[in-house]
């Protein structure tokens, strides 16, 4: 077992530090990516799987 | 064999500044800038969110491209002092890490810009690192005098990238942005090359200075800035421009010629004497004249969003 903090084990961390900033930030902008593409589709439930003209801007509710 | 002693065996284990540093992050500044001031002029306003995700694949493309020459590069950069620290030549990451990188990074960059903006900007960007890193990097640096003027297409791309994500097309104002960075380029590192006695001789590179001799070089230097000039100026006429950028341009492009004039007027025997102080004000003011032109049209962007200008 190694208990003495060798310098490659500090070169390493920030290596593996960084890398995980990395892949947090990553999923942070396909999580931010993902929130405004969904936005900027529109009135998405509207025709969700049946038409639901309610949810549709400038569309009556039939009677 | 035990882990302390495999780990003892490696001279250097990399750290992550060392792959940053892969990425070439000082030339990836002005990708940004310009990348971002191109992205800025468009018609088209992206939502911003989706311009800073676009603005960091671009910048990453770039990385990439600086990833895939250090790798192909390693034994020319080796030889020369400026590059001699770079992460691949000092041992500090290996080639083949640098290609896996570079590569890596290369088709992440182009797949997230095209998801994120459209697949025409992310076409863009995959040309522009192919023509960095293979016709640029592996075909013509080493074979022509004119490689300043191939890899200067290169780093033209990022505004026209830009502009190309908000609109979806290319169109003038893009391709004038383009030549603004194209036509610069020359002028700027022949004016360093001028008064810079570089060490590219030893590791084979052909430079304008040696290949053609330094009058020869002089003569280009001008021919170029005159040639930037219309074009700078041209830019100002289109959407992309305004007249902060009108006022701007002229009064930099004729500062330029005059300096590029002054050059051109000079001799070795001249330059001499006084230490090559037109050429090194000359280079100065280049990295000046293009954070300017852009710092301009970024300047008629927001005058125009606030409505201060039509």
């Amino acid at each position: 077992m190694i208990r003495a903090e060798h310098e490659i084990h500090q070169r390493r961390r920030s290596r593996n530090i960084g890398l995980g900033i990395v892949l947090v930030g990553f999923i942070a902008i396909v999580f931010g990516l993902t929130v405004v593409k969904v936005q900027q589709l529109g009135a998405v439930q509207g025709f969700d799987h049946v038409v639901r003209p309610e949810l549709l801007p400038g569309e009556e509710a039939p009677n | 064999m035990t882990d302390a002693t495999s780990i003892m065996d490696r001279e250097y284990e990399a750290q992550f500044g060392d792959y940053f540093a892969l990425l070439k992050p000082r030339v990836m500044t002005l990708v940004v800038f310009t990348a971002f001031v191109g992205m800025l002029v468009a018609p088209v306003s992206l939502h911003p969110f989706v311009g800073f995700c676009a603005i960091l694949f671009i910048a990453v493309g770039g990385g990439a491209s600086g990833a895939l020459n250090m790798w192909w590069d390693a034994d020319i950069d080796a030889v020369m002092r400026r590059t001699a620290k770079r992460p691949v030549p000092s041992g500090r990451v290996g080639g083949d890490e640098a290609l896996g990188i570079g590569l890596a990074l290369s088709g992440f960059s182009v797949v997230m810009l095209g998801l994120s903006t459209n697949w025409a900007a992310a076409a863009l960007l995959a040309f522009t690192i192919f023509f960095y890193a293979v016709v640029y990097s592996m075909w013509l640096k080493r074979s022509t005098p004119q490689n300043i003027v191939i890899g200067g297409a290169a780093g033209a791309f990022p505004p026209m990238i830009g502009w190309v994500a908000a609109t979806g097309s290319v169109s003038l104002e893009s391709i004038l942005m383009f030549a603004l960075i194209f036509l610069w380029t020359p002028p700027h590192f022949w004016a360093l090359a001028l008064f810079m006695r570089s060490d590219y001789d030893d590791a084979g590179v052909p430079m304008l200075t040696v290949t053609h001799g330094r009058p020869s070089t002089r003569r280009h230097i001008l021919a170029y800035t005159v040639i930037l000039a219309a074009f700078a100026i041209w830019l100002g006429f289109t959407s992309a421009g305004g007249p902060v950028y009108l006022i701007a341009a002229i009064g930099l492009n004729a500062w330029f010629v005059k300096g590029a004039w002054e050059i051109f007027r000079r001799n070795e025997e001249i330059a001499e004497t006084d230490n090559y102080s037109v050429e090194k004000r000359f280079f100065k003011f280049s990295l000046l004249y293009l954070f300017l032109h852009f710092g301009a049209l970024l300047a008629d962007a927001v005058l125009r969003t606030a409505g201060v200008i039509g």
